[in-house]
């Protein structure tokens, strides 16, 4: 059982965004990247996949921000290879369909049984990658997956709706699965193990091509939404803040 | 190509789903715009029931195959992709559900046509087709606009006025036959689970208090559970602290979990997502605290503190202690 995770960094949302100059895009320079949380969610299915059922897992990610940092992290926490997409990403940023097409392509190459990805990222303005990625190899997909067993030939997962519906539902291998949720919280990989990785462990890269078909969407505007109305903000110390509150707790039916 | 406008109703069992009205509504907007028709496209064992509830459309679509019960993405895009593939409509409209996740980007890339997901807004400018959409967790907006003037739009829930997609009316049925790539479905729906049994039901409350990732640590949760507890409501969380296990899924407010609508909601470090406001929004009065002032949970909120929430939040607990006696 060979599983392939594709692990893309994305912004990290705590840090505050801005519009790029020509006001087609964020601004990217010095943007602080992280892995995408629910790409995180999707390596730690693969690693406890592996502990039960002794799979390989392969980490891919494209060559930009602290792509090999990213990599040798997930060496440390457990993953068994790990390679790095290289070629000209600069049209990608906002363009979906043109990483899932790299990503099929290196897909195929790798030979895998299982893909296991995000179900989303911050930035998906064309569609999300697990759901393009099948769609362009040809493989069944379920979205929003929170578990996950594996058989030879199939894969038995846990699919989430809205209102605390959950649905079961049974893939046939190979297929995509678009994570939303590990069965336990993301391990951490320590310092001191990357850093192992750092001095002892090989990153393999794979160059894509250029990929010419992309969103067919042509990104107009990028811009700070203006809102309608925004919240009447109380001020002062966290005493007399407090006691506003309790005015307005009280005035909109709170009964003490 | 025409202008014709195709919805994808969810329903589960029969029973359709609220934001199916939405796209309704939609849908009858931008029908009207591109001089075409209103279709809603209904899959299932129960179609004709659902389609009952359809009335906004012109034309309802129902197809009826035991390969569509529940919900296996692989049939459902099978069959979308055999009735939309000769229609060319300008619109097919999808929600930014579970379901819509699988069916949006799948179908547009079968149909080859462009996909905007998470869309808030549409017009259309001269015959060009402009989505716009809620990125970065709502804090940026992208105006996308569309060569070829056909797409497949994945709309937020919420975004929309459901009203707009009811109507007494009942349009015209078309029946269609199944697929008849539907019995090699890769994909078998096997049942459904209902959501588990709860302590307290968070969607009959009248006041609720919910925290965020500002909390931090599980070790301060105690700093947010001590106000509920004195203002006598159930603590409830947003999804990642659910899913790191910190409060039981009954207690999730967002689009995955439950949907509410206290009297009042105190949002206490929370940074208010799309996902999270989805399920709260409608809460007749929306009490926000967080340290970042740029946070868009601000732009639905009532009221607003910009503070560290480990000074307010025991603050306001003292206060209603004092009150309570």
């Amino acid at each position: 059982m060979h599983i392939v995770v594709p692990l893309k960094q994305s912004p990290d949302l705590v840090e505050e965004l801005e519009v790029n100059a020509e006001g087609n895009d964020i601004d990217r320079q010095g943007l602080k990247l992280q892995v995408s949380e629910w790409d995180e969610q999707a390596l730690e299915e693969a690693l406890c996949l592996k502990e039960a059922s002794g799979a390989n897992v392969t980490a891919i990610t494209a060559d930009w921000g602290g792509a090999d940092l990213v990599l040798f992290t997930a060496l440390a926490k457990g993953a068994d290879r790990a390679l790095k997409l290289v070629g000209d990403f600069s049209t990608t940023m906002l363009d979906n369909h043109r990483l899932a097409r790299a990503l099929a392509s290196t897909v195929e190459q790798l030979g895998a049984n299982l893909v296991l990805t995000g179900v989303q990222s911050v930035e998906d303005l064309d569609g999300q990658i697990p759901v393009l990625l099948a769609a362009m190899l040809g493989w069944p997909h379920v979205s929003v997956v929170t578990g996950v067993e594996l058989t030879a030939d199939a894969a038995q997962v846990k699919q989430e709706h809205s209102g605390g519906l959950v649905a079961e539902l049974e893939v046939k291998l190979p297929a995509v699965l678009g994570v939303q949720a590990a069965r336990r919280a993301p391990r951490y990989a320590p310092v001191s193990k990357v850093r192992q990785m750092q001095k002892g462990a090989k990153l393999e890269q794979l160059s894509v091509a250029a990929q010419d078909a992309g969103s067919g969407l042509k990104v107009r505007r990028v811009f700070k939404p203006q809102v309608a109305a925004r919240a009447e903000i109380l001020e002062g110390t966290a005493e007399e803040i407090a006691a506003k509150l309790l005015a307005v707790l009280r005035e909109r039916g709170l009964s003490l | 190509m025409t202008g014709d406008v195709y919805v994808v109703v969810e329903h589960w069992n029969g029973t359709i789903a609220e934001v199916s009205f939405e796209l309704l509504g939609l849908g009858r907007q931008l029908a009207q715009a591109s001089g075409g028709k209103l279709h809603a496209l209904v899959l299932g064992p129960e179609a004709k029931e659902v389609a009952a509830a359809c009335g906004a459309a012109d034309v309802t679509i129902c197809v009826e195959h035991d390969a569509l019960a529940g919900f296996s993405p692989e049939a459902h895009i099978t069959q979308l992709a055999a009735i939309l593939k000769d229609r060319s409509p300008a619109f097919t409209l999808v929600s930014n559900t579970s379901k819509g996740m699988d069916v949006a980007p799948a179908l547009a890339v079968a149909l080859k046509v462009p996909v905007v997901t998470n869309v808030a807004a549409v017009a259309v400018n001269d015959g060009a087709i402009v989505a716009t959409s809620q990125l970065y967790g709502g804090k940026i907006a992208v105006e996308a606009e569309l060569a070829g003037g056909r797409a497949v739009l994945s709309l937020l829930a919420g975004a929309f006025p459901a009203d707009h997609g009811k109507s007494a009316g009942a349009g015209a049925i078309e029946t269609v036959v199944p697929a008849a790539q539907l019995g090699g479905s890769r994909v078998a729906f096997k049942r459904l689970i209902e959501a588990e049994a709860s302590d307290v039901d968070i969607s009959k409350q009248e006041i609720l208090v919910t925290v965020g990732r500002g909390i931090q640590d599980k070790d301060n949760l105690p700093v947010v559970q001590e106000l509920a507890d004195a203002l006598g409501c159930p603590l409830c969380a947003s999804r990642p602290l659910v899913d790191a296990g910190w409060l039981p899924k009954s207690r999730q407010v967002g689009k995955s979990g439950v949907t509410v609508k206290p009297k009042i909601y105190l949002a206490i470090g929370l940074s208010g997502a799309p996902e999270h406001v989805q399920g709260m929004k409608d809460a007749t009065t929306i009490i926000a605290v967080n340290s970042d002032p740029k946070a868009p949970i601000f732009d639905v909120a009532h009221f607003g503190v910009v503070a560290d929430l480990f000074d307010v939040v025991p603050a306001l607990t003292e206060k209603v202690r004092e009150l309570r006696g």
